[in-house]
């Protein structure tokens, strides 16, 4: 798998989970995803990015395009420095409820893709990641 | 600041929701509209998601929160024109939408919300008042 290109974005406010959405939004229409994978990795930036604002108090967002040999994807990557997870198996529940969650977030965003990847230290932060391929 | 436009039809209130929210736009808009079904004595609710590209849990909290709110205010919500790719987001989110009705368009929609309300008159007869309901009440149930 290669990268093909890549940006960051800052996440410090709500305004900043619409500016995630759309760039992700844009980068999949150019990448040709279809109209319901589209909706998919977007809605799972969402959800992932208000849990990076929520949870660990703001980080990043990095959008990178993927290759390899098949077909191309989108990877999205959320790292913050918050209060970390002090149980992720517990925090990958449907209805696990943080303060002003659903619940949704983690679960959701890993049904939403392809490929789901979680890092998380307490006292050090939370690292998720996510990737979906075009057409799979 | 930034608010979504709520415009009154007789006795529905009707919204249509052109932007991407951001997180304190859809709370103003809850706020907005509980406030505006007790002003406006509106009976009914229809807001039109048809130009929303996508339904987070947060935006689909909202909806239901908004339904919910205003079924305690004496007033029914239709949710009209959600895309099917959201549809299908939403249920792989697993987003459960509790307590919200939908339609596929407005005019589906108004029909919708007129047939949940207007069976709902009151006549006042010997200084007693008394509902007339022309179906049950299992009848107003979809």
């Amino acid at each position: 798998m290669q990268v093909a290109s890549s940006e960051t974005y800052e996440i410090r406010g709500s305004d900043d989970i619409v500016v995630v959405r759309q760039a992700v939004r844009q980068r999949a229409v150019a990448l040709g995803f279809n109209l319901v994978d589209q909706t998919k990795i977007v809605t799972a930036a969402s959800e992932l990015a208000r849990n990076t604002l929520q949870h660990g108090g703001g980080g990043k967002a990095a959008i990178e395009v993927v290759k390899n040999s098949v077909t191309s994807g989108l990877k999205l990557t959320f790292t913050d420095e918050g209060p970390g997870i002090p149980d992720i198996a517990l925090a990958m529940k449907d209805g696990y409820t943080s303060k002003t969650g659903m619940g949704l977030g983690l679960g959701g965003a890993k049904r939403l893709s392809n490929e789901f990847e979680i890092e998380s230290q307490p006292g050090q932060g939370t690292r998720v990641a996510i990737l979906r391929w075009k057409g799979l | 600041m930034e608010r979504i436009p709520i415009l009154k039809m007789g006795e529905f209130l009707l919204v249509t929701i052109q932007v991407d929210m951001h997180d304190r736009l859809a709370l103003t808009l809850q706020d907005d509209l509980t406030a505006q079904i007790v002003a406006r004595k509106a009976h009914g609710v229809l807001i039109d998601i048809s130009a929303l590209e996508m339904v987070d849990s947060f935006i689909g909290r909202m909806l239901s929160n908004i339904a919910n709110m205003a079924k305690l205010l004496d007033a029914e919500t239709v949710v009209v024109g959600m895309q099917p790719s959201v549809a299908i987001t939403l249920v792989e989110l697993g987003m459960p939408m509790r307590g919200i009705r939908t339609a596929l368009d407005i005019e589906k929609g108004m029909a919708a919300l007129h047939a949940f309300t207007g069976n709902r008159s009151f006549s006042l007869s010997d200084g007693v008042l008394t509902e007339t309901n022309e179906e049950d009440d299992a009848g107003s149930v979809l």
